[in-house]
């Protein structure tokens, strides 16, 4: 160690310091082990037209949580969307086309996108995010109970689970 | 620099207070020009039409129907059986509360209206509802 370097200047007993920061550091572990874990930052929806039109009947899901293929897929068949008609007239359907396809984990989302989307081949353009390889392997140790809580529903609800998900933030 | 001009606490309450009054009554006018729309409708459709009703309205609300989804037989599948509280989508986002009381700023665009009328109806019933229908919801809705 240099002599100069400040850390030895400190006079305070830092070593129970250290040591406090350790078990908070690992208590913050095991807690995010317990709840969702990981670090990841998906940009939530910035459009107000998107919120609207895609955040009513679910989260207005990140556009960079899929490529733009399947965007564009999804966007061409609005009236039969997973079974309920959630059709726009011509010109906001091409706002929110453009948006989410500028957006998508393939084009403006990429950095965001990375782990989530390794191994999605966009040729398939996947309709599902929880369907994608990657989602479906970050979940496999939630029990099938806790998908059928009352409060969850729905594996599409991602808010019961990650409380930050209006935010971006699926780590908590 | 931009100049920020300091604004007095007493014009600010006075704009405050105009801009609620503009605000009800741009509200106000869309409510009753659509209600007219399916009064006129409703009229069309049997000339013994007498007005909308609000009793009906609510047991409409909680109605259950065979010809829609079997998971959302009712308006109550998804909105609050007390309108004043939320509800929940069946991929389980909230939904403010429907009653106007609760939720002032509800029913006042048009578009908006007709655009969930004729997705609900048709996931409730399997068909849209008649103008005498939405008048009767409407009409509970904002007398709650
Ligand atoms: C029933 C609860 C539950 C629901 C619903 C849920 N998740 Fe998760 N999610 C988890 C748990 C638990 C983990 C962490 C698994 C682990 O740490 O091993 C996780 C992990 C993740 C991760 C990985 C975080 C990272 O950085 O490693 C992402 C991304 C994610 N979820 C996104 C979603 C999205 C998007 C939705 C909705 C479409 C969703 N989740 C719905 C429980 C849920
Ligand atoms: C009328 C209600 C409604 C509207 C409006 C709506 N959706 Fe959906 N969406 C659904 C339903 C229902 C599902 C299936 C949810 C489930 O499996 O629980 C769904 C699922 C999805 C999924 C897949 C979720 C998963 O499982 O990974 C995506 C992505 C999606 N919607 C995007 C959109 C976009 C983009 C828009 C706006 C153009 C939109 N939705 C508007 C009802 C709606
Ligand atoms: C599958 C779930 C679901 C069912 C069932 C349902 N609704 Fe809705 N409804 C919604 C959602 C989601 C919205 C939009 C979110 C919001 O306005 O807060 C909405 C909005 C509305 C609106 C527009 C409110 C406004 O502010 O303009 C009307 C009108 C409406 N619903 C009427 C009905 C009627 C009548 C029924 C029964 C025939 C019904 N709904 C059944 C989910 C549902």
């Amino acid at each position: 160690m240099k002599p100069m370097q400040p850390m030895n200047a400190i006079t305070l007993p830092y070593r129970p310091i250290a040591l406090g920061l350790l078990a908070i550091a690992f208590s913050a572990l095991v807690f995010q082990r317990a709840q969702a874990g990981g670090s990841h930052y998906f940009p939530p929806v910035g459009d107000p037209v998107v919120k609207e039109e895609c955040g009513s009947c679910h989260l207005a899901f990140p556009p960079s949580m899929l490529p733009a293929s399947s965007w564009k897929r999804m966007m061409g068949e609005l009236t039969n969307h997973f079974g309920d008609d959630a059709s726009v007239d011509p010109a906001t359907a091409r706002h929110i086309t453009n948006y989410l396809v500028s957006n998508a984990g393939d084009t403006g989302g990429q950095r965001y996108s990375d782990k989530l989307l390794r191994g999605t081949s966009t040729s398939k353009a996947p309709l599902r995010i929880t369907e994608l390889d990657r989602w479906v392997k970050e979940h496999r140790e939630v029990p099938a109970w806790e998908w059928q809580h009352k409060e969850v529903r729905s594996k599409a609800n991602c808010l019961a689970c990650h409380a930050g998900a209006e935010r971006g933030y699926y780590d908590d | 620099m931009k100049h920020h001009p300091r604004k007095q606490p007493g014009t600010l309450l006075l704009a405050a207070t105009l801009a609620l009054l503009l605000n009800t009554t741009a509200f106000a006018a869309p409510r009753d020009e659509l209600l007219a729309g399916y009064a006129a409708a409703a009229k069309t459709a049997d000339p013994a039409f007498a007005g909308f009703s609000a009793t009906r309205g609510e047991a409409f609300h909680r109605q259950s129907f065979a010809g829609g989804k079997a998971d959302t037989p009712a308006c109550t599948s998804c909105h609050a059986r007390d309108p004043r509280t939320s509800g929940q989508t069946p991929a389980g986002k909230a939904i403010d509360p429907v009653a106007l009381s609760a939720s002032p700023g509800r029913y006042a665009d048009p578009a908006k209206v007709e655009k969930w009328f004729k997705r609900n109806c048709n996931e409730v019933l399997g068909r849209q509802c008649t103008a005498q229908e939405k008048g009767d919801w409407l009409s509970f809705m904002i007398s709650q």
